[in-house]
């Protein structure tokens, strides 16, 4: 039986000493349950934490009463914002230079908002004495309705910011208004469509959590968390907590999903140090799913007016855009400091066009903060979301096929580098062939007669296309930080004497599977085999500094960094290779995994052998250290820029209005690939999010502010019965300006896929007349899109 | 109060309090952390393990109710140190990323096939509609359970 299996799936087999197919590295200890996850650590003496939230969407906060849960025996500590304040604590920075409340103080405004923990000595514990908290708030009108926060006499969110009078966050403009009113103006047509990205969040399947050991002897902090950027966080507490950095681990284990969800801090990480510094014993705070999503970084949340101008023959000349941006109650959105707006200027997309302008206000409302997350690679779901839809709307008015509207504007092979008219130096890409594998995978000409044919029956089929250009890998730290800390990203590289290696990484896989394909660049580049590559990371005592994973910059921007320090390793191995065999650096040949004499592959060393001998007693060329190791800080040049073809095909039931999603087809060029089998897993679970976005998922509140999807009873993800089996294709065109040639690709399919979807409903509706439906497209909207009633979601 | 179950063919006996969730008692009692804990709506099956066979949601569960009981977990799912062929069928075909859902993907497929040996896609797909998955996108974890059916001989004892 097993050489049957081994038949069966030999392709499984493959070991490749560098790219392709590799089973993963991770695989044995998930599988047997041995995965080492935050809520998975217990340390002697370990207490439990549980945050109070807020049950209004904005109300002062009278008094606080902690005596009756303090009193509870199991009760170690409860601490309430004015106990923070006192340390200095209550406020700290976000990621996009606002603040945020650890703990509220003067008022609460976002419901499930942090007002006071509780130590205890075990989580059923420290719940029970939540109860017993008492606190006494003054209901405030709330700012729910996004388009009412900056009107008149809007009930004012922070008060607590030196001079504030009204909910404005940010302006933010990109490209050039005059020269992009000018080509509108001479357009033959021109179309506008508002558009809707409702809030959604990213819901990790693991939930945020943290524990905090506060050694008050060494004045040593030692936090496992769920974080994606564990560098960054330990620099970030160093500042606001005042622990010396060198004095701060931030590990961050195995982590049940990230999706952008696990990138900022979070109040209650600074709750469980505070706890452990309070009580002197570890403290562990593992939130609940509701909590998950009423607290926690939201996504989207943006409103876009799309315009489009064209000739009549579809020649598209210009795309302008306004958008509205809800940022809740306070700006929390994860985005390098000169890009308040993330990376939403790439939203001309993949089209040569002669004017872009984009103008952007963004405001505070009472909801959670949040904005930049859930595969969004700095606002570029939203940038694509509006140029596919606003392209579809150009093809509907034009009368002309979606595909051929596109094939007719692509920037074309010969134009990249090219730069966008929003000053997005795109890399490289070929776009017709990617856009032609997608259509003959999908059968298109095929699919359309089928859908004219099933429309003479009355029966409702769409078809939708996109066509996305990312813009990952952030990026050049001219540009771009964090929090002033520049976004490059360091990488170690250490051989052993036996020959064996251990890399260490700057960034943190979420299940992306860093540690088998950081093996395979090593393999690839040094000839070790990934099964003798040790790949650490998440561990800021024994990994380099780096800013961590999301934005799909970890191949972009580690993965150079892999590549360079092995060329580094190998650069030295060289040298040690020609003294070993007495011939020059010049007559050597690299064979990968080893050195061998031009013209004479039988005298060779391996890296093995040069590992041993850099490591031994015997001589090494002058002025050569021992050992074999290297490290590298790399500093991108420029974002990498994958593209992608994805075509969806829905039906809809004309009497339910329930879509169906029947097939969809993703061809996805990301360059270089490391393992495909990799990079098919991250499409298909993209894809899935795209599912669960276009047609299920959405935060929303009523108007007194009560969030109204913060439980997986309304909160609707896909299951294995909403999608179906994933049709997948790649073409290759490698980024001229990395290492290896690699592009990311985490985030393509959560970008590229929801407009694919939307345009397969609304093209399914045609019949109805119906141009636009926002998401998210359940039966309900959907039924009132056929019949002309479909407001836009709050 | 004192309850007593054969976890994983031990037999186990703990103080507890009767408000104890099945999920906690596995997880923080006796630290079998495989069992994971997603949500707090009985929705995403990462909890899933078996009483008396039965592929039960542990959050929805008192580990009082499981006294008298067997319960397994993914823990109890290699015998000898041998992968189970589901196990193994989620190595081959990707059935897993960051991992989180995977134990309970893993006892639902094995109970899924301890009933049905061949099962179709759709038969699969609805076995594990109790359990979300973020990061798959399901089609590989379809795959992986149909690998587990046509290797089944290959490596089961149980």
């Amino acid at each position: 039986m097993t050489d049957t299996r081994q038949r069966s799936f030999e392709d499984n087999d493959q070991k490749p000493m560098g790219f392709g197919r590799m089973l993963r590295k991770e695989d044995p200890r998930f599988v047997r349950g041995r995965g080492r996850y935050t809520d998975d650590v217990q340390l002697p003496g370990m207490l439990h934490l549980a945050i109070l939230r807020s049950p209004f969407a904005h109300a002062r906060i009278v008094s606080v009463d902690t005596s009756a849960a303090a009193a509870l025996p199991e009760v170690k500590a409860v601490i309430t914002g004015a106990d923070l304040a006192g340390l200095g604590l209550a406020w700290m920075p976000t990621l996009s230079g606002d603040v945020q409340a650890v703990l509220a103080t003067d008022k609460v405004r976002f419901q499930g908002q942090e007002v006071a923990f509780v130590v205890a000595t075990d989580r059923y514990a420290a719940r029970d004495a939540l109860e017993l908290i008492d606190v006494e708030y003054d209901v405030l009108d709330p700012v729910i309705d996004v388009r009412q926060a900056l009107a008149e006499g809007a009930p004012l969110i922070r008060d607590d910011l030196d001079g504030k009078t009204d909910n404005h966050c940010f302006d933010w403009e990109t490209g050039d208004a005059d020269a992009t009113a000018a080509v509108f103006a001479k357009a033959d047509v021109v179309v506008s469509q508002d558009l809707v990205y409702p809030r959604v969040h990213p819901a990790p399947m693991e939930t945020c959590g943290s524990v905090a050991d506060f050694d008050p002897v060494e004045g040593r902090l030692k936090l496992w968390s769920t974080t994606q950027a564990p560098h960054a966080h330990r620099t970030l507490y160093a500042m606001v907590a005042g622990i010396p950095e060198h004095k701060i681990q931030v590990i961050s284990p195995d982590l049940g999903g990230g999706f952008g969800n696990k990138v900022p801090i979070y109040p209650g990480y600074v709750c469980s140090i505070v706890g452990s510094i309070v009580t002197g014993k570890p403290v562990k705070w593992m939130e609940d799913r509701s909590e998950n999503l009423i607290s926690t970084g939201f996504a989207r949340d943006y409103i876009m007016r799309g315009e489009i101008a064209a000739t009549r023959d579809g020649k598209i000349l210009a795309i302008r855009t306004n958008v509205l941006a809800d940022h809740g109650a306070f700006n929390g959105t994860a985005a390098p400091v000169k890009y308040p707006a993330g990376f939403f200027g790439v939203f001309t997309g993949s089209y040569d066009i002669e004017a872009a302008y984009c103008s952007m206000t963004a405001v505070y409302t009472n909801k959670a903060p949040g904005g930049v997350a859930y595969a969004c690679s700095f606002r570029i779901t939203e940038a694509v979301y509006l140029v596919e839809r606003i392209v579809d709307c150009l093809a509907y008015e034009l009368d002309m096929d979606p595909a051929a509207l596109r094939l007719k504007n692509f920037i074309q092979p010969d134009q990249f580098p090219y730069m966008s008219k929003t000053g997005w130096e795109y890399d490289s890409g070929d776009y017709e062939p990617t856009m032609r594998l997608a259509m003959e995978l999908a059968g298109y000409d095929e699919l359309r007669k089928e859908q004219a044919e099933k429309r003479t029956r009355g029966e409702l089929m769409g078809i939708g296309i996109s066509f996305f250009t990312e813009a990952v890998g952030a990026g050049p730290r001219k540009h771009m930080d964090i929090l002033g800390l520049g976004m490059a990203d360091g990488c170690e590289l250490r051989v052993h004497p036996t020959g064996k290696a251990v890399v260490r990484l700057s960034v943190q896989t979420q299940g992306q599977g860093h540690e088998t394909t950081f093996a395979q660049i090593i393999a690839e580049e040094i000839g070790i085999a990934p099964a003798d590559i040790d790949v650490v990371h998440g561990d800021t005592d024994n990994t380099p500094f780096g800013l961590g994973t999301y934005g799909s910059r970890s191949t972009p921007v580690s993965g150079a960094a892999a590549a360079l320090v092995a060329r580094k390793v190998r650069d030295k191995a060289r040298l040690i290779a020609s003294s070993m065999l007495e011939v020059s650096v010049a007559d050597l040949e690299w064979e990968k995994g080893s050195f061998h004499v031009k013209g004479d592959p039988g005298t060779a060393v391996t890296i093995q052998d040069i590992a041993m001998r850099a490591h031994g007693a015997g001589d090494l060329p002058d002025g050569l250290e021992g050992g074999l190791e290297a490290q590298i800080c790399y500093n991108p040049s420029n974002l990498t820029y994958p593209h992608g073809a994805y075509i969806c095909v829905v039906d809809v039931d004309p009497g339910t209005a329930v879509v169906k999603v029947r097939r969809f087809i993703a061809v996805d060029d990301c360059g270089t690939r490391i393992n495909p089998m990799i990079i098919e897993g991250q499409v298909h679970g993209g894809l899935t999010d795209g599912v669960g976005m276009a047609l299920m998922e959405m935060i929303s509140f009523d108007e007194d502010g009560n969030c109204l999807g913060a439980s997986l009873m309304d909160y609707l993800i896909p299951t294995a019965l909403e999608v179906p089996d994933w049709e997948t294709g790649f073409t290759v065109t490698p980024s001229p300006h990395h290492p290896i040639g690699a592009k990311g690709v985490g985030e393509s399919a959560t970008v590229g896929s929801p407009p694919a979807i939307v345009n397969a409903v609304v093209d399914a509706l045609k019949p109805y007349g119906v141009r636009h439906a926002d998401m998210p497209l359940t039966p309900s909207r959907v039924w009132d899109a056929m019949r002309g009633t479909a407001q836009p979601p709050i | 109060m004192q309850v007593t179950m054969i976890v994983n063919g031990d037999e186990v006996t703990r103080e507890i309090e009767g408000r104890l969730l099945l999920v906690h008692f596995l997880r923080d009692v006796l630290a079998l952390t495989g069992t994971h804990w997603g949500c707090d709506t009985s929705n995403c099956g990462t909890c899933v393990v078996w009483l008396d066979g039965e592929p039960v949601k542990s959050c929805t569960v008192l580990a009082a109710m499981a006294g008298g009981h067997e319960v397994r977990t993914v823990e109890g799912l290699a015998v000898d140190g041998k992968l189970d062929p589901v196990q193994e069928g989620f190595i081959q075909c990707h059935g897993l990323q960051c991992g989180f859902c995977t134990p309970g993907m893993l006892m639902t497929a094995r109970a899924l096939l301890d009933r049905n040996p061949d099962p179709s896609e759709g038969e699969i797909r609805e076995a594990i509609s109790g359990q979300i998955c973020r990061c798959t996108g399901y089609a590989t974890i379809v795959r992986s359970i149909r690998w587990a059916a046509v290797n089944a001989a290959s490596e089961v004892t149980s």
